[in-house]
């Protein structure tokens, strides 16, 4: 471990984290805003159930790096844009939050449901207040996932060049360092810990209702 | 008033769940549908809020069709109770009472005020109002469902099998609790329910359908068991139909004279027992003089333990029915049926014989007086 030189580097590392940052939680939440629409298309049964979860099972098992090089072609983006990268992390976090927030509206006990009907709720404002903040613990759950594993696929990306902290471990594989390696490492699991505690943070906020969830 | 003119329900044009259905509940009483299961008497219930669409007939509410409502309106404007309450568990029990409110247009605080005020009109007090669904037994959430109901002051309820999912103790306090609000409040509420005990308790008129949803027969309780209109009606409203007719109300003023009974309290020693009995049984009453049981005057073998009384005699309140009466004189080891006052003190004993001559008094007055 080389802590001059950690030192000397901080300014470039803590900018790789910056964008480690925002190339996993960008994608996540661009994907939770279209995966919420699509996700209850799909929870609303029928022929977009199987369509859609179908689909995004498929989107998911496309390897990453291969995205990364294939989507220049789609996109018509140059080579080393990061908008690829948010393009194909949005993809997966997509595909994995479409069946989340379609598990979490199905989660909905069946009686509250047809309480709201029989009161009148009609269909929009039954889905916004009271169908999407019981979804709320099975859709954190799925969050959770998608943005710690996002974490992970991210440093994938340092094989086109994009800047994150994945630059660190083709680095130090270059130059047979290991510092930066540990570095890269360390960060990443700091990052993903902090993603992963913020979003069950904000999770226990939105529902205090839940049992051993609210300080009454 | 709701009413059923020819209304069916098919499913996939073969099977039958409700066969032209024609029928009134009246305003401000409580009309039961009961039946057994596959008599389409929910599906009944669902039709009049449009939770499910009838394939053909019409239902009118105050002789207003509904079937050219907005559906959502159709909906605010009537009551819904439902078996597991179906409380919204991200809510608190005050913004779950005040939802109806709410969804008819009434502003947020006066909803709540009025949220506060039915949590103790359904006998809960203001220390649940922030509390959330699952921290309330079954009981409880099926009052706030109760009170969820009533928050937008509708004209008409529904209610089905409100009070089914919780224990029998539960369940008659639920009963006699809505009885009394219900004889404040004057809904019109159609109820639907499997327990034909229920039906008979609480109707004002009881609709008996049979399976394949037609009308067996309208009446009310007391017609039902008094003149059931088929074998089918006879049978479903079961073998002791005699002794459910002494429940109700003409019977419970036929007065059955009170015998003084002696008492003993916990910790008397078999001698003393013996003093006091006037048979083989001795009534044991606390400092309050409430009872607590029988106690078998040849089996005490020292003073006096809670274990030693025997349990199985029922109380009846006085100024209750008959019913209730000839139940304490039957179930008392003794044959001497225990009366009690409203706060549960001991009034005096009854006997069989007694019960008996009272039964026969109130019967020939009924019968005396029917056209």
């Amino acid at each position: 471990m080389r802590f001059d030189w950690l030192y000397r580097e901080s300014g470039r590392i803590a900018e790789l984290f910056l964008w480690h940052l925002g190339l996993s939680v960008i994608p996540v939440v661009i994907g939770l805003l279209l995966a919420l629409p699509l996700g209850w298309l799909a929870q609303r049964a029928g022929f977009f159930r199987s369509t859609l979860l179908g689909a995004a099972g498929l989107l998911y098992t496309i390897p990453s790096l291969a995205l990364f090089v294939l989507l220049p072609l789609v996109l018509g983006t140059r080579i080393l844009d990061p908008m690829n990268v948010v393009v194909a992390l949005t993809v997966y976090a997509l595909a994995l939050l479409v069946r989340t927030v379609s598990d979490g509206l199905e989660s909905v006990p069946p009686d509250v449901i047809q309480a709201a009907n029989a009161m009148g709720y009609r269909r929009l404002p039954r889905l916004f207040v009271v169908e999407l903040p019981l979804a709320v613990p099975v859709i954190a759950a799925g969050l959770r996932v998608a943005v710690v594993s996002n974490v992970s696929i991210v440093s994938v990306a340092a094989l086109i060049g994009t800047p994150q902290l994945g630059l660190l471990f083709t680095q130090g594989l270059q130059l047979r360092f290991l510092t930066p390696i540990i570095a890269g490492i360390v960060l990443c699991v700091l990052l993903a810990a902090l993603l992963d505690g913020l979003v069950l943070f904000a999770a226990k906020r939105m529902t205090p209702w839940q049992p051993g969830g609210a300080e009454r | 008033m709701i009413t059923f003119d020819a209304v069916s329900k098919h499913y996939r044009g073969q099977t039958v769940a409700v066969d032209k259905l024609s029928l009134t509940a009246p305003s401000g009483k409580l009309t039961i549908f009961v039946g057994p299961s596959g008599c389409g008497k929910t599906t009944s219930l669902r039709m009049v809020n449009r939770l499910i669409a009838p394939s053909s007939g019409r239902i009118l509410l105050d002789g207003e069709p509904t079937d050219t409502m907005d559906v959502a309106v159709l909906r605010r404007k009537i009551g819904y109770v439902i078996q597991n309450a179906g409380l919204f568990p991200h809510r608190t029990v005050a913004q779950n009472i005040a939802t109806t409110a709410r969804l008819n247009g009434t502003p947020k605080d006066q909803a709540l005020r009025i949220a506060h005020e039915l949590l103790e009109r359904v006998g809960l007090s203001s220390a649940f109002a922030n509390r959330y669904p699952w921290q309330l037994s079954g009981g409880q959430q099926q009052r706030v469902g109760v009170a969820r109901a009533l928050a937008s002051d509708p004209k008409f309820m529904l209610m089905d099998e409100p009070f089914s999912a919780v224990d029998p103790v539960v369940r008659g306090q639920l009963q006699d609790e809505f009885l009394r609000l219900q004889r404040d409040i004057g809904k019109t509420i159609i109820m639907v329910t499997h327990d034909i005990d229920e039906a008979l308790k609480l109707g004002d008129q009881v609709v008996v359908l049979r399976t394949g949803g037609t009308l067996a027969q309208v009446a009310t309780p007391q017609e039902l068991l008094a003149r059931p209109a088929d074998d089918f009606v006879a049978d479903f409203i079961g073998r002791d139909r005699g002794y459910r007719v002494l429940g109700f109300a003409e019977f419970a003023k036929g007065g059955v004279p009170l015998g003084a009974e002696p008492t003993a309290t916990l910790g008397a020693t078999p001698e003393t027992l013996r003093q006091i009995a006037t048979d083989r049984w001795v009534l044991v009453a606390d400092s309050m003089n409430r009872p607590l049981g029988w106690a078998d005057v040849d089996s005490v073998k020292g003073p006096l333990r809670d274990g030693d009384l025997n349990l199985s005699g029922t109380l009846a309140v006085e100024g209750s029915s008959l019913r209730h009466v000839l139940d304490a004189a039957l179930s008392s080891p003794s044959g001497r049926g225990v009366i009690v006052g409203q706060s549960g003190e001991l009034m005096g004993t009854v006997t069989l014989s007694h019960v008996a001559e009272a039964i026969e008094a109130a019967r020939t007055g009924r019968m005396g007086t029917q056209p």
